[in-house]
């Protein structure tokens, strides 16, 4: 089966700052492969590039760029828009900043429809309605004339994924969708995410900093750190085989009921990110590290393990099992 | 036995908010009635979501909002009647945002000093020695006594923001979502960082977060609040263990442990989202409620308490 999304060797530079270096990953139909990091890892940045979404002053550069097959690099700027929303949509982390304040909620969706497919107001209004209902919406036809203020914040999220459910979409980027949600409604809006997926074949990438998200919700992930992916995996291997010293960092880092003692330390990660420019070499992540070694300045090992398990350190797996 | 260091009585906050130029102003009951105490040592954890009350709260108990009915006593003394310094040497606040809270044109050295030079009667090289002294404590580099917070990185800024607050040397820390804002790596760099202060000032918290694993890390005891009331109170280790009440229930079941067998937890909450302008008759939970009863929407439960554990619920009791 090949991937629906399919990114090889993505560099993305704004000036002389690298903020993605050679990221891989792929997305297939009917799975969820989660993007994790820290802020400034470059997740985000990764996902407005696959959109065609990146500022006029960001250099994309890629091995490949894949969408079902057809190749999205040399695409115009009015065949991407084309695909936008259309075949691939993306959700935020803050509706209120996506959905424009000025127009009610129905006319915002409709106008997807419209431009994408054409037909009637009429119809595209009914079409409207029948995502709000299915994104459990109660009384669609009220909200359909509502406008975002007048929403929840876990409503208007709901009124995102409608709408980018309009054209029925292959793939589905999400950033941190919900990120600005409580507990309660992050768990109701992931629940309904997982269910769509399940009805409609969908393929999401969710990028998010929450190991907790991408534990409950993942199929695959990959762990991004100073712009490069530096761990990919089944989501279980993740957790219980976590190979790059930087994924056992994070995953010391947050309590976990049962496995860290109330009040005793939890794991933390010395020193900061550091700022990487074109001329970087070596592993980026070597100044925190306490497994460092001289060849961590040189060029990096990507190991792969099994076929589905890989992780860009020098130091084997054998050696890293021990450590 | 000692008094409590905080003893909040029968609090509430009410507004009075206007939707619009002619709409008729709205009352918004944010704090409703509310009693709590934190003994000395504790750390007293706030949790709810967003329109809870958690934050009033706090306000309150830092003497930044005047309730609108009950009082507060710090260390037996009505916090109305104590002045700014007095105040000010017993409790100290950390805030969520240390983008936000703390002075952009200022340095370091001037944002920490600020709370001793306010209290006077203290030489500058004293007053310099004391902020050095607390910056190094709380882990920040001398040269960035100078900087600006700008130029500093979210944790750095909240290392700023917790020196501030412990540079008096009070016994009371009210703790609003200082973690909230920053990285998972770094939010541990900061929960360690407070509770080894904690251990070595001999501090209290008041640690109000929307995020139960932090809190269940850190606190002592927890109370649950759901528009404006606690619904629920218990010592930490027994109410993650024992939730008695549904909501405290589904707020419990939302949490999403990096555990991948778990899957994604049905918390059994509708749509109807709480609104502290629009609180509902009867329990104030029953909207949402899974196993709500008729009576429920008719008749407002009535605290039960068992020793530590307090419940407010119709269809549950104490542990």
């Amino acid at each position: 089966m090949t991937a629906l999304l399919e990114v090889q060797g993505l560099d993305i530079s704004f000036g002389g700052l690298t903020a993605v270096r050679g990221a891989s990953l792929e997305v297939n139909r009917g799975e969820t492969h989660c993007l994790v990091g820290e802020s400034g890892c470059g997740k985000s940045v990764t996902a407005l590039a696959m959109m065609g979404l990146l500022p006029g002053n960001a250099v994309r550069r890629a091995e490949t760029l894949r969408f079902d097959g057809g190749d999205l690099r040399g695409l115009s700027e009015k065949e991407m828009s084309r695909l936008r929303g259309d075949r691939m949509a993306m959700i935020f982390q803050e509706p209120m900043t996506s959905l424009n304040p000025a127009y009610t909620v129905g006319s915002q969706m409709a106008e997807v429809m419209l431009r994408h497919r054409g037909g009637s107001r009429r119809a595209a209004m009914d079409r409207a309605a029948e995502l709000l209902a299915r994104v459990r919406i109660t009384s669609p036809g009220m909200r359909l004339g509502q406008y975002p203020h007048q929403l929840s914040g876990g409503l208007r999220q709901r009124v995102m994924i409608a709408m980018a459910l309009m054209c029925d979409p292959e793939l589905l980027i999400a950033d941190e969708p919900t990120t600005a949600l409580d507990v309660t409604v992050q768990a109701q809006i992931l629940r309904l995410l997982a269910d769509l997926q399940k009805d409609l074949g969908l393929a999401i990438l969710l990028i998010t900093h929450d190991l907790g998200v991408v534990a409950r919700t993942a199929h695959r992930v990959s762990v991004m750190y100073a712009g490069e992916v530096v761990e990919s995996s089944p989501v279980r291997t993740l957790f219980s085989r976590p190979m790059h010293p930087y994924t056992r960092g994070l995953l010391s880092c947050v309590p976990v009921p049962g496995k860290i003692r109330p009040g005793e330390p939890l794991g933390s990660i010395p020193g900061m990110v550091p700022q990487v420019t074109e001329r970087f070499e070596g592993c980026a992540f070597r100044q925190r590290c306490s497994l460092m070694r001289p060849d961590c300045a040189g060029p990096i090992t990507r190991h792969r393990l099994g076929v589905d398990h890989a992780y860009l350190c020098q130091i084997p797996p054998e050696e890293m099992a021990r450590s | 036995m000692t008094a409590p260091l905080i003893e909040v009585r029968g609090v509430g906050q009410q507004f009075r908010v206007r939707a619009g130029l002619l709409a008729k102003p709205k009352r918004v009951v944010a704090v409703d009635g509310v009693s709590l105490q934190l003994k000395a040592g504790d750390v007293l954890g706030v949790v709810g979501e967003s329109g809870c009350g958690k934050s009033t709260l706090a306000k309150i108990i830092l003497g930044l909002l005047e309730p609108t009915a009950g009082e507060v006593l710090i260390d037996g003394k009505r916090l109305a009647s104590l002045d700014r310094k007095e105040r000010a040497r017993l409790i100290q606040p950390v805030f969520q945002d240390p983008f936000s809270s703390l002075n952009p044109r200022r340095r370091v050295r001037d944002v920490v000093s600020l709370p001793l030079v306010a209290q006077g009667g203290m030489s500058t090289p004293e007053v310099n020695r004391r902020v050095d002294e607390m910056l190094a404590r709380v882990g920040l580099d001398p040269s960035m006594a100078d900087r600006l917070p700008a130029h500093l990185s979210g944790g750095q800024r909240q290392r700023v923001a917790i020196a501030r607050a412990l540079v008096l040397r009070p016994r009371i820390v009210v703790c609003d979502e200082p973690t909230s804002a920053l990285d998972v790596s770094v939010q541990a760099q900061i929960l360690n960082l407070l509770a080894e202060l904690r251990r070595e000032f001999g501090l209290s918290y008041l640690f109000i977060s929307h995020n139960l694993a932090v809190v269940e890390h850190v606190a002592s005891e927890v109370a649950v609040m759901y528009l404006g009331r606690i619904v629920e109170q218990n010592q930490a280790a027994a109410l993650f263990r024992d939730p008695r009440h549904p909501y405290t229930k589904a707020l419990l079941a939302s949490v999403l442990t990096p555990e991948p067998d778990l899957g994604l937890p049905e918390t059994g909450l509708g749509d109807a989202m709480p609104d502290p302008a629009n609180v509902p008759p009867g329990c104030r939970f029953h909207p949402r409620c899974p196993i709500a009863i008729e009576r429920c929407s008719q008749e407002a439960p009535a605290t039960q308490r068992n020793g530590p554990n307090l419940v407010e619920c119709h269809l549950a009791a104490p542990a």
